[in-house]
């Protein structure tokens, strides 16, 4: 039995360009997201390479200090606004979320795509306004430092607003998803972990985005009519803004992970093919996390003359986000206790995961505490710290997700080698790049200089090896991806055996995402009742299914 | 006292640094164990219950609330400690000592400057006693910048507008890097310091001659000197090469463009404006970045400086 690409699927119907560019479909507005994410991240990942190999020696290496305080602006603000905030939710999750609760769609697409587009215009006029007025300010744009460099940072801003309109669309349309359109039987405890997190995801976005329009507001009125906010000239206060920007950024890092957290709830579930544990626990920390982000803002603030009682209070929430972090992280280990865990791509990056994001949080309460944070505050270990959150965090989850759906989303098996060879090269790259900069930094090394003292090197060079390692296994991840959606061999319906309902259509999915109404059969996690008879598809494939290995597989594909 | 750096932390120069240390090392601790633990778990049950057959039912258990209160509850004390510690540590560097030196310092773009009560007025590199605590009111006189010395682990953001303060006192004899740690542009990177603890007769005897520093020099030499310390040599080269601003060679009776449109000659009095107020006259080509040395230079200071710059040319024009 040879499986075939099943000819009702959304990426063939309905057909032509112009039916992408005005497309309603959930899925084929994922695509669009997962595209231009994709690009942006190569573009700021060749800038962080850049970065990198400028810190190589101290002094000029291979360009000026102006240049290398515009392009560490770019770096950060691309990655964080462009694609960070949009990766997870918006790109996989436009893709799974109305799947996994078998709907047929979310509840607004026409807002689904207009949100698209927003964020494509955001992006554009983000980008153009950092080019056009050389902005060197960091993704940050403190002021009085921003106000020199003309409009700069009323554009940004904008461009951020935008982008955060972008967000509330998704967000909106999420929540009423999430409430309204679950199929029959999916009572709130038997969703999946995965739409909890976008769930809490969604509610901050719609809740934080606003600071941003009110900040905008502020600086509009400051500089047309004069009235001293933030610029010190004027009589303003500059760590007013600070206050602004970390009341919206701060809750944007839970925006950036809870979503994370989300995928690997579903991939730790999946390959241990068990109950998952804790479940209640682990979706409430989600909605716990969601809400204390509202209350650490000033954590970024300890060194900029704050009172103490503030530095006390914040000091003392902060370390509360450590506690449902940690519930969560105990709760995936005992899921895999007694369970049968199976190491396919997806669950490499899930346990790649684990190991980063442990080390990312635990680094978090260094920084918790007040009198080491006066030390380790806007040093290297701050660079590490939050590298190990969202890139050890929220990339490598993404990347995680991204194998996990991809059968499902293009139909399509890449090499299962090639993919876990690319996941051991990012593990060891990222390590490699990010753990000297935690030494760096307790060392005293602070952040955005363009040359250091000498002391320094021999960790920044070690650092830049090592970026330049998982540079490589990123393009390395790309090559088999690509390869896989020409050559790679038609996926079943559910490769993973997995109990959650998207793996219950085809690969890829119908237009309508079901070909019949979805009714809940099962809980998406009773691995202790149901099981999914995928090993006579996996045979077909050429998979050992002693020993879950690829076999043949690799050879057949090679034949055609 | 321990006064070697480690892997982890330059050696703690200062009073407080070893309470800093004490926490920095609680919790490097605690996390490895619990670091331990977590990737221990994962290995172990990675192996032991890899998948090794066809798919099975696995077995149901899906919580224990012992377990969860027990997962929450430990690391909730635990993390109670860091804070308690943290805050007391912090109070310590917060609440300023009564007596000791007080050094007024402004921090512009992209240097510092540290004003004394004795009258003395130097540019990144200072002095302070050893085991007399020191107080350093400080502020901007641009952008954010902030005051950092690793050895010492204090920093604090130095504002416009506004005087923020931070003390130490510092137990070792020695010169330690003093680092800006808030981004303010272009030579943010080259925003370094240092700060020379001296003993207490160094100390003394440094303060009075650098109070009277220079008054006996002929003027030419004491502006080479002023033209280093004061920072000027990292925009204006003596070599004819541009930095930020124009090279000093050969500038002496140059005439010079202006932004608006007029021309001035390279005079005493020009020379003395464009010092005290360089955003009065802006040279064409260049961007307004100088910043003012307003009651930084003592009047011998500026012929000095003055005499200096007069010399440039006349040295090359041999
Ligand atoms: C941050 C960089 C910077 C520092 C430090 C600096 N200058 Fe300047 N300076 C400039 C720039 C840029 C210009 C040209 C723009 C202008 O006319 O203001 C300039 C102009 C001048 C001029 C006028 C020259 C001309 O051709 O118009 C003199 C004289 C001068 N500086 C002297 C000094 C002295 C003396 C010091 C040290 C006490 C000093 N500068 C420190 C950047 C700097
Ligand atoms: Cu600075």
């Amino acid at each position: 039995m040879s499986m075939v690409m099943p000819k009702m699927n959304y990426l063939a119907e309905p057909k032509g360009l112009w039916s992408w560019i005005v497309t309603y479909d959930h899925k084929r507005i994922g695509l669009l997201y997962l595209a231009a994410i994709t690009l942006f991240f190569a573009i700021a990942g060749f800038l962080a390479i850049l970065i990198r190999t400028e810190l190589l020696y101290p002094g000029q290496d291979i360009m000026d200090a102006n240049t290398y305080n515009q392009v560490f602006t770019l770096h950060g603000a691309i990655m964080i606004f462009l694609f960070i905030i949009p990766s997870i939710p918006a790109a996989l999750g436009n893709f799974v979320l109305p799947l996994m609760i078998g709907a047929k769609d979310v509840a607004f697409p026409k807002l689904n795509l207009a949100s698209w587009y927003i964020y494509v215009f955001g992006s554009i006029f983000a980008i153009y306004s950092i080019l056009a007025s050389a902005v060197d300010t960091g993704w940050t744009f403190y002021t009085p430092y921003s106000t020199t460099t003309g409009t700069a940072v009323i554009s940004m801003t904008l461009g951020a607003f935008i982008l955060g309109f972008s967000s509330i669309f998704t967000g909106i349309n999420f929540i009423v998803t999430v409430h309204k359109m679950r199929a029959p039987g999916m009572t709130w405890y038997k969703l999946p972990l995965m739409i909890w997190a976008l769930y809490a995801t969604a509610l901050i976005q719609v809740m934080a985005t606003p600071v941003l329009a009110i900040t905008l507001l502020l600086l509009v009125l400051e500089r047309w009519l004069g009235v001293g906010i933030f610029d010190p000239a004027l009589g303003g206060d500059p760590v007013l803004y600070q206050h602004f920007f970390w009341f919206y950024s701060h809750p944007a890092v839970y925006i950036m992970i809870l979503p994370a957290l989300g995928i690997i709830s579903e991939l730790i579930a999946t390959f241990s093919h068990k109950k998952i544990f804790g479940y209640k626990f682990i979706a409430y920390s989600s909605l716990a996390i969601a809400f204390t982000s509202f209350l650490v803002w000033a954590h970024h603030m300890f060194t900029s003359g704050q009172s103490e009682l503030a530095a006390m209070i914040f000091s003392f929430i902060t370390f509360f986000v450590g506690v449902p972090t940690g519930i969560k992280i105990f709760n995936w280990l005992l899921t895999m206790y007694k369970a049968q865990i199976d190491l396919r791509t997806p669950m490499v990056y899930a346990l790649s995961f684990i190991f980063l994001f442990t080390i990312g949080g635990l680094t978090g309460i260094f920084l918790g505490a007040l009198s080491v944070d006066i030390h380790l505050h806007d040093t290297y270990f701050i660079v590490a710290h939050f590298h190990y959150v969202m890139m050890g965090g929220t990339v490598i989850a993404f990347l995680g997700g991204l194998h996990f759906w991809w059968p499902k989303m293009f139909g399509k098996l890449y090499n299962e080698t090639a993919g876990r060879i690319g996941a051991a090269i990012i593990f060891v790259g990222f390590n490699m790049t990010f753990l000297p900069q935690f030494v760096l930094g307790s060392q005293g090394m602070p952040r955005r200089y363009w040359t250091y003292v000498d002391a320094y090197q021999p960790l920044h060079a070690f650092s830049s090896y090592g970026s330049f390692i998982l540079g490589l296994g990123f393009i390395l991840v790309f090559v088999y991806l690509m390869h896989s959606l020409i050559w790679g061999r038609q996926a079943p319906k559910n490769i993973w055996g997995s109990l959650t309902m998207e793996w219950e259509t085809t690969s890829p999915p119908h237009p309508h995402n079901f070909e019949e109404d979805k009714v809940l059969q099962h809980g998406p996690y009773d691995y202790d009742k149901v099981l999914i008879d995928r090993d006579e598809a996996l045979t077909d494939y050429g998979y050992d299914t002693t020993t879950g290995e690829p076999g043949e597989h690799r050879e057949s594909v090679a034949k055609e | 006292m321990e006064n070697e750096g480690t892997v982890w932390l330059p050696p703690a120069n200062s009073t407080i640094a070893e309470d800093v240390d004490g926490l920095f090392y609680w919790i490097l601790d605690t996390s490895i164990i619990i670091f331990a633990i977590v990737i221990l778990l994962m290995a172990v049950f990675t192996w032991r219950y890899r998948r090794r057959g066809k798919d099975t039912l696995t077995p149901a258990k899906d919580h224990n609330n012992f377990l969860e209160a027990l997962w929450t509850i430990i690391p909730t004390g635990l993390i109670m400690v860091a804070f308690f510690w943290g805050f007391s540590g912090y109070m310590k560097m917060r609440v300023m000592p009564l007596e000791g030196t007080e050094i007024k310092v402004t921090g512009q773009k992209w240097f510092w400057s540290y004003q004394y009560e004795e009258g003395a007025n130097l540019t990144n590199d200072f002095a302070v006693p050893v085991n007399k605590p020191v107080t350093l009111t400080m502020s901007s006189a641009d952008v954010i910048h902030s005051f950092y010395v690793p050895n010492f682990r204090i920093k604090m953001d130095v504002l416009p507008n506004r005087y923020t303060k931070v003390w130490f006192e510092p137990t070792h004899e020695g010169v330690f890097d003093v680092f800006c740690t808030e981004y303010c542009g272009q030579a943010h990177s080259e925003m370094v310091g240092k700060v020379h603890v001296l003993s207490e007769e160094n100390y003394a005897a440094w303060i009075d001659s650098v109070s009277r520093f220079g008054e006996d020099l002929p003027p030419a030499e004491l502006g080479e000197i002023l033209y280093v310390k004061k920072a000027c040599v990292t925009c204006h080269s003596l070599d004819g090469s541009i930095v930020q601003g124009p090279s000093f060679l050969g500038a002496w009776e140059r005439d010079i463009q202006l932004t608006d449109g007029t021309t001035a000659i390279m005079d005493e009095n020009y020379l003395r404006e464009s010092i005290i107020n360089p955003r009065a006259k802006i040279h064409v080509g260049y961007q307004p970045v100088m910043p003012t040395y307003q009651g930084q230079l003592k009047d011998y200071e500026l012929d000095g400086l003055i005499a200096f710059i007069k010399q440039v040319k006349q040295q090359t024009g041999q």
